[in-house]
Order: C-alpha cells, then structure tokens, then sequence
C-alpha cells in the first residue's frame, strides 16, 4: 500500500530568487486529514502548487504511487484535486453544469458518463439542483461547494484545499465543514481557520519560512502555546 | 503568486536611472529614428550606434547580457525580412538550390538584410534600456511632457495599476484549469476535448475576467468619487529640466545629428 | 521559460527597423488624429466614468492576451481583443483602449517598436476597431436583435479584424521594401486567417459567458453611437480596400515597388543630399578611405564625449538628483 502523498526533500524558489520552500519531507497516508498551518508566506500556498506539477521545484514528489514528473502530469492532476482559495478564479464557465463538467470532458469520457460525474459531484455538495445556475450569481458559500464539485467529478484520489473557510460566514462554515467531514478522501487543507483545525483534522503540519517546523498529532500542537506564538498562530 | 517579474524595471543608481524621465524617452526615440534614417550599408554608423547604445548599457548597470538577451525578442520578426536577400536586384553572391528553383542572393539584397536587422536590434536595445531604467509613473510624466492629452495618461495609469492585479487573476484561471486538466488514464480515451470546446473555455475565461474587471472598475469609480472626482484629472505641474538634463540632451542629439548627416553625405 | 511562454510576441507587433521612415510617420499621423478624436468622442458619450472603466479594461485585455489555449502541440490561440473591446465598450472606448494596450506593450514590453508604435496603433486600434465595429453592427442589425446576432456577428468581427489588421501589416512591410509583397501579403493573411479562428473562439466563448451572467453589458456595442455612421463607413472601406488591394500588390510585386519607389517609400539608394564632398579631397586618398578615418575620429569624439558627460553627473552622485 502506498502512501497517498509523498513529498522528500522539495526545495522551490521563485524567479525573482526568493526561496520558498527548503527540503520540505511529508508523507500522508491514504485517508489521512491533515491541516497545514502557518503565517502568511509561510510556503503553504507554493507546496500546494508542488502536488499536482504547476509548480516544479527541487525534489521528489509522489502522488498515489506515480511520480510527478512531465510525462505523467495529466494522469497526476486526475487523482489530485485541487481548489483554489477564491472560487471566482475557478468558475470560469457560464453554467455551475459546464463548470463541474470540464474534468470529465477534458479527460475525453463520454457524454452519458460526464452527467453521471456532474450529478454526483453536485449531490455529495448537496447543490444538484444548481446545476443550470450561473456561477456568477451565487453566494460565497454556494460558489465554494461548486468548486469542490468541480474536482469530486473527477473521481480523485486526494482532496487538497487551500483556505475553504476564508471568507464565508458563520452558518456557510459550519456547512462546510461538515461537508469536508463526509468526505472519504484523504485530505490536506491549508488554513487559518485553528478551531476547524481543532475539530476536524487529526494530524497538523506547522510551516513557516519555507520549512516544516513541526508535524504531528493536532491535539498535542494545539497545546503548545510558545511553539504555536513563535510562529504567528493562535490557540484556539 | 505574483506576476510582477513581468516587470522590466531594475532599480539602480546609474547616471542613466537619474537622468530625467523626458531626456530619456526624447532620446530614445531620437535614436531609434536616427537608426531609422541611415541608409543600408553605411556600416561605420551601424557600428557606432552599436557602439553608443552599448556605453549607455555599460553606464546603466543593468547589464549588458540582461539587455542583449531582452534583445532576442525582435529577432523572430527578421525571418519576415529574409526573402529580400534574395529579391533585390544586383550582382550575385551566392546561389542556393531549393527543389526546382535556384535562389540568386544578391550583394544589395544582403546589404538591405543586413541594416534591417541593425536597424532593428540596436533600436530594441535603446527601448529596453528605456524600460529597465525608467519606472512607469516616470514614463507618464515623459508622456504628459511630450503633450499627451491628460485623459489617456491617466488611462494608462490605471492600466498599469491594475495590469499586475489582472494578470495575477488571469495566472490563477490558468491554474484552476490546469488542475482539472488530468487524463483519466484509460484506453481508448482521447484527452483535452475539441479545439472549438478548449477555443470557448479559454473565452469563458475571458469573460469571466472582463466581468471582474467591469465590476472593479465600478468599485474603483465609487472610491474615486468618494474622494471628490469629478472627471477631470488635476495632476501637478511638471518641473522644469535642470541644466544638467538639458545639456545631456544637446550634447545626446548633438552627436545623433551628427552621426546622421555623416552617414547620409557618404551612403546616401 | 516562463517568461517568453506570456510574452510572445504576436506576429503583429512590428519592431523597429522593418518600416520605412515614411510609412512609420504617415502612420504616425493617421493614429494620432485618431486617436484624438476618439478622445473627444469618449469625452463627450462617456462623461466621468470613462478613466476607470478603460484603464481596467485595458488591463483586462492585456491580462486577456495571457489566456491561451492548446491549438496543436505546442502553439496555441489567444486575444488580440479588438472585435471584443468594441462590443463591450462601443468604438470609440475600444480605440483608446487598444492604444493604451498596445502603447504599454511597446514601451514597457518592447512588443512591437516605438517609431513603429503609430502603424501598430493604427493596425490594432484603428483598423482593428473600425472592421470589427462595421462586421459586427451589420450581423447585429440584420440580425434584428436576436441572440444569434451577437454571437455570430461577434464570431465574424473577431475573425475580420485579425485578418484585415494582418493585410494591412503585410502591405505596410511590403511598402517599406522590407519584404516582397508577393510573400508578405499572402504569409500574413494566410497565417493570421488561421489565428483569426482563434480569436473567433474565445471572443464567442467570451460574449457567451457574459451574455449568460451580465446582458446588460452587451449594450454599448449594440447601440448607435455619435459618427457611428462615418465609423461603419470607414470600417467598411479599409476592409474592402484591403482585401482587394493585398491580393493586386501580391500578384504585381512589381508594380507595388515601382509605385513605393515613384512616392519616395522605399529606403532604396538615392543620390547624396548634395554634393559636398568631390570624389578626391586629397590626392591619392578615395572616399572610402576617408569615410573610414572620419568614423573613427567621430566614434573617439562620442566616447569622450559620453565619458566627459558621465564624469559630469557622477561628480554630483552625491547631492540629490532633481
């Protein structure tokens, strides 16, 4: 049995020279929640980047066994789904439909099997009957849900977020969350949000400065003050 | 993520970075149209508008590599220029057998090809010292100085604030795409949907950005108003060139003029 | 590398060095008049919202121009965004909103030159704008106001104007003896109807997306506008007068050159302005030997000279610059 994701010793700096990520190790086993954590700048985004080869740096990434290398970037980026922090980048056609189908399509499936996708995707984010909407209309919340929706529909092995919470109010959170608990995939979100990290994610990996500077058990983490302080966090 | 090594501006302290925006861009633009005005063959003059451009780059400590380099830009329009070598008219150089046909270069149609691609890459290299040295904001008083209407320097203005602001947008639709562009690794599968079906998704995408920038330009048009807009652009006067500027301009044209008419009294 | 992969140059852009002197400055003039008066148009139709909504959207296009998508292996489509800035924005808001483009690309991008910049404006934001203006007020009207007008009439502007901006371009290479018309016309027109396609792809999906989220701003384009009339005219002639015009001067390269040569267009050699220096000045020395004594007492001069003047300003590195 592999490990879902496995990061060694990825190393990233960006054009203008400045270094974002130094050797960062991670392994995360198939069905894992993992809460990535950090100030700004911390590197979390740019890791994120690394999963699924938009961004190439230094070192050895493998997700779900296949290495993340050139040849094998498409069949990567079918078994990684990402999204992104501000849904308005990544609803960019007319219909919520359209939007939820383009994985399916790209990956050449036929029609019958892409509506298969759609509905599903769109039921597991209770927003089915979304599906004729335009994007563009819909609330914060509702826009965040599509979005996982647009990567469910391609069946992917791992689920990785980039702050789901930001920016939604109280009760589109709690939604949120508990849809992020339903789901059976194994998972890594970065996030600023501690009391989400409190509840749903066993495991917590601190970064800061471009390196991982500690990963383990979220209750014992989240206990350390001076560590969570020195680091621009808050207990929650 | 951000786009701003898009960029070409380098900080720096060189005689060039502090010479005043309006000297520079008049300049620039005196140089190109001197290049512009030799005649083809005059080689010496090549030679030392090369010679010139290439002090200014040493001067500017930019580097001369970083600028020859930019300077490649240009070069994949030459192949545009490159029949006339072989359609001008004079005393042939070489032949070159291309199936049936047998291509006659000719000495003047080398010539011509030859001062084109001068031309040209002496020109680009002025712009871009013109670009590495000067910020934007700079390059907008150089505007207003040569009597560019007030309205479009504010347009570019606001473009070039919020050129960064769209790109980054425009990076990141890029990305989510991306990410959902996977291969479903089964037989018989042909990935990446219809040209017409990737042609429309790249113009959602289009849209989709026109749309957030029709909706900012909106937000931005209140704070304006908030601060008292009334549609004209009240901008503050421009200083008055220092004598120091002034004379790197004479003495700068001085030596273009003169190169100019040394290469027309003797190639014209 | 990244860099080149979001700044390829669009076959358009001429640099400099490609157009004659002439031509760059007649250009020059036609994009200045333009220009300024579409200047005063905006002033007039669009009041106090004008500097913000073009200066964003003039980001937005540039930002637009990013947006590719895989043709075949490794090319690919994207926008020039004139047919698509003149349906959201009406002609004359288009017109500045291409000069700030490509004015941006040519100074601070080096996408096309500085003397050639007015030939430039003049292909994208002059030629550009009027074409897709008079294509797509035609398809919308004929259309009368049906959903299919938009779509088809901004499908066939963005193709028009790509192809129509590109003869130009062709025509202006050729003028300026630069390249034989008999190859630059049809290189450029073949290639760009290609490229036109792709335009036509994303200016539809793009009208699709916001016809489908925000109809209402579709109205500028759809609307009749002050000198609309004189506009579509104008739009009309330039297409017409080049798609004839490009296919005679490539079939009569020739006839081309002879009638740019006649007009003084062509940088070919002419007499000496006047002469001033005989063909001996000094007994036993030739012209060509002097030429070369001189370019070397002049390239000395403007060495000292520049060292004389940098020695200068760095004297006073120390006190604050003005």
């Amino acid at each position: 049995m592999h490990h879902s994701i496995e990061i060694d010793n990825l190393s990233f700096a960006y054009p203008d020279g400045h270094p974002a990520l130094r050797q960062v190790c991670l392994h995360i086993q198939p069905g894992e929640k993992v809460a990535l954590v950090g100030p700004n700048g911390a590197g979390k985004s740019t890791l994120i980047l690394h999963l699924n080869g938009i961004l190439t740096g230094k070192g050895d990434i493998c997700i779900a066994g296949l290495p993340v290398i050139k040849q094998n970037l498409g069949l990567v980026r079918a078994r990684v789904g990402m999204v992104f922090q501000n849904p308005d980048d990544q609803l960019f056609s007319p219909t919520v439909y359209e939007d939820v189908a383009f994985g399916p399509l790209y990956q050449g499936l036929p029609v019958a099997e892409v509506k298969s996708r759609v509905a599903e995707a769109l039921s597991v984010v209770n927003m089915l009957e979304y599906a004729q909407r335009v994007s563009h209309h819909l609330s914060m919340g509702e826009k965040k849900r599509i979005a996982i929706a647009t990567v469910l529909s391609m069946r992917p092995e791992v689920l990785v977020l980039d702050e789901p919470t930001a920016g939604l109010d109280p009760r589109a959170r709690r939604s949120l969350i508990n849809l992020l608990d339903e789901l059976p995939l194994t998972m890594l979100v970065s996030t600023h949000d501690m009391l989400m990290v409190r509840d749903l994610f066993p495991r917590t990996v601190i970064m800061d400065e471009g390196c991982i500077v500690a990963d383990g058990p979220t209750g014992k983490l989240l206990q350390d003050e001076a560590l969570l302080n020195t680091h621009g966090l808050e207990k929650p | 993520m951000h786009v701003h090594f898009l960029d070409p501006y380098r900080s720096g302290q060189s005689p060039i970075h502090r010479l005043d925006a309006r000297v520079k861009f008049v300049l620039t633009l005196a140089f190109i149209l001197t290049a512009a005005l030799t005649p083809p063959g005059a080689w010496p003059v090549y030679i030392l508008l090369f010679a010139l451009v290439l002090a200014v780059e040493i001067f500017s400590e930019i580097g001369v590599g970083f600028v020859l380099k930019r300077a490649m830009l240009a070069f994949f329009f030459i192949l545009a220029a490159l029949p006339v070598i072989f359609t001008i008219p004079g005393p042939a150089l070489f032949h070159l057998p291309l199936g049936a046909w047998t291509l006659t270069a000719s000495l003047p149609g080398v010539e011509r090809f030859l001062s084109i691609a001068m031309k040209s890459w002496v020109s680009i290299q002025a712009a871009i010292l013109l670009a590495t040295t000067t910020t934007f904001p700079e390059l907008m008083t150089a505007m207003r100085a040569v009597r560019i209407p007030r309205l479009l320097v504010a347009i570019f203005g606001l473009m070039w604030r919020y050129l960064f602001v769209l790109a980054d947008e425009a990076l990141r639709l890029m990305r989510a795409r991306q990410a959902r562009s996977g291969y479903a690794g089964q037989p018989g599968l042909k990935p990446g949907g219809s040209l017409a079906w990737r042609g429309r998704v790249a113009g959602g995408m289009v849209g989709n950005l026109f749309l957030r920038a029709f909706e900012r330009s909106d937000r931005i048009y209140m704070a304006m108003l908030a601060r008292g807009y009334d549609g004209e652009m009240r901008l503050e006067p421009l200083p008055d060139l220092s004598n120091r500027s002034w004379l790197v301009l004479l003495v700068s044209m001085g030596m273009l003029v003169v190169l100019l008419a040394f290469a027309l009294l003797f190639w014209a | 590398m990244y860099l080149t992969n979001l700044l390829s140059p669009a076959p358009m852009h001429i640099p400099d060095g490609f157009l004659s002197v002439i031509v760059s400055v007649l250009l020059w003039i036609v994009s200045i008049a333009a220009v300024a008066y579409a200047l005063k148009r905006v002033n007039q139709d669009l009041g106090e919202r004008q500097v913000p909504l073009m200066g964003v959207l003039a980001a937005a296009i540039f930002a637009g121009q990013m947006l590719n998508f895989t043709v075949a292996g490794g090319t690919s489509g994207h926008l020039m965004g004139a047919a698509i800035a003149t349906i959201l924005l009406g002609p004359w808001a288009a017109v500045l909103v291409m000069t700030t483009v490509v004015g941006v690309q040519a100074l601070v991008f080096q996408d096309g030159g500085l003397l050639a910049l007015g030939a430039n404006i003049f292909n994208m934001a002059v030629v550009g704008v009027a074409v897709s203006y008079f294509v797509y007020q035609t398809v919308y009207r004929l259309s009368r106001g049906q959903r299919w007008g938009i779509f088809v009439g901004g499908f066939l502007a963005a193709w028009t104007s790509i192809e129509i901006a590109a003869l130009a371009t062709g025509l202006e290479l050729a003028i300026s003896g630069t390249s034989p018309a008999n190859l630059a016309i049809p290189a450029m027109g073949g290639i760009h109807a290609i490229i036109g396609i792709g335009e036509s792809l994303i200016t539809l999906g793009a009208l699709a997306f916001i016809y489908a989220t925000r109809p209402d701003l579709l109205g500028a384009g759809q609307k009749q506008v002050t000198g609309g009339k004189t506009l579509w005219v104008v739009g009309l002639v330039i297409a017409v007068a080049l798609a004839i015009a490009s296919p005679l001067a490539s079939s009569h390269p020739d006839g081309l050159e002879w009638v740019a040569g006649q007009k003084g267009f062509l940088d070919t050699a002419r007499g000496p302005l006047f002469q001033i220096i005989p063909d001996y000045v000094l007994p036993g020395v030739t012209n060509e030997a002097l030429a070369t004594i001189l370019a070397g007492i002049l390239g000395t001069l403007i060495v000292f000279g520049m060292a004389l003047v940098v020695a200068y300003t760095r004297r006073n590195r120390s006190t604050p610059n003005q």
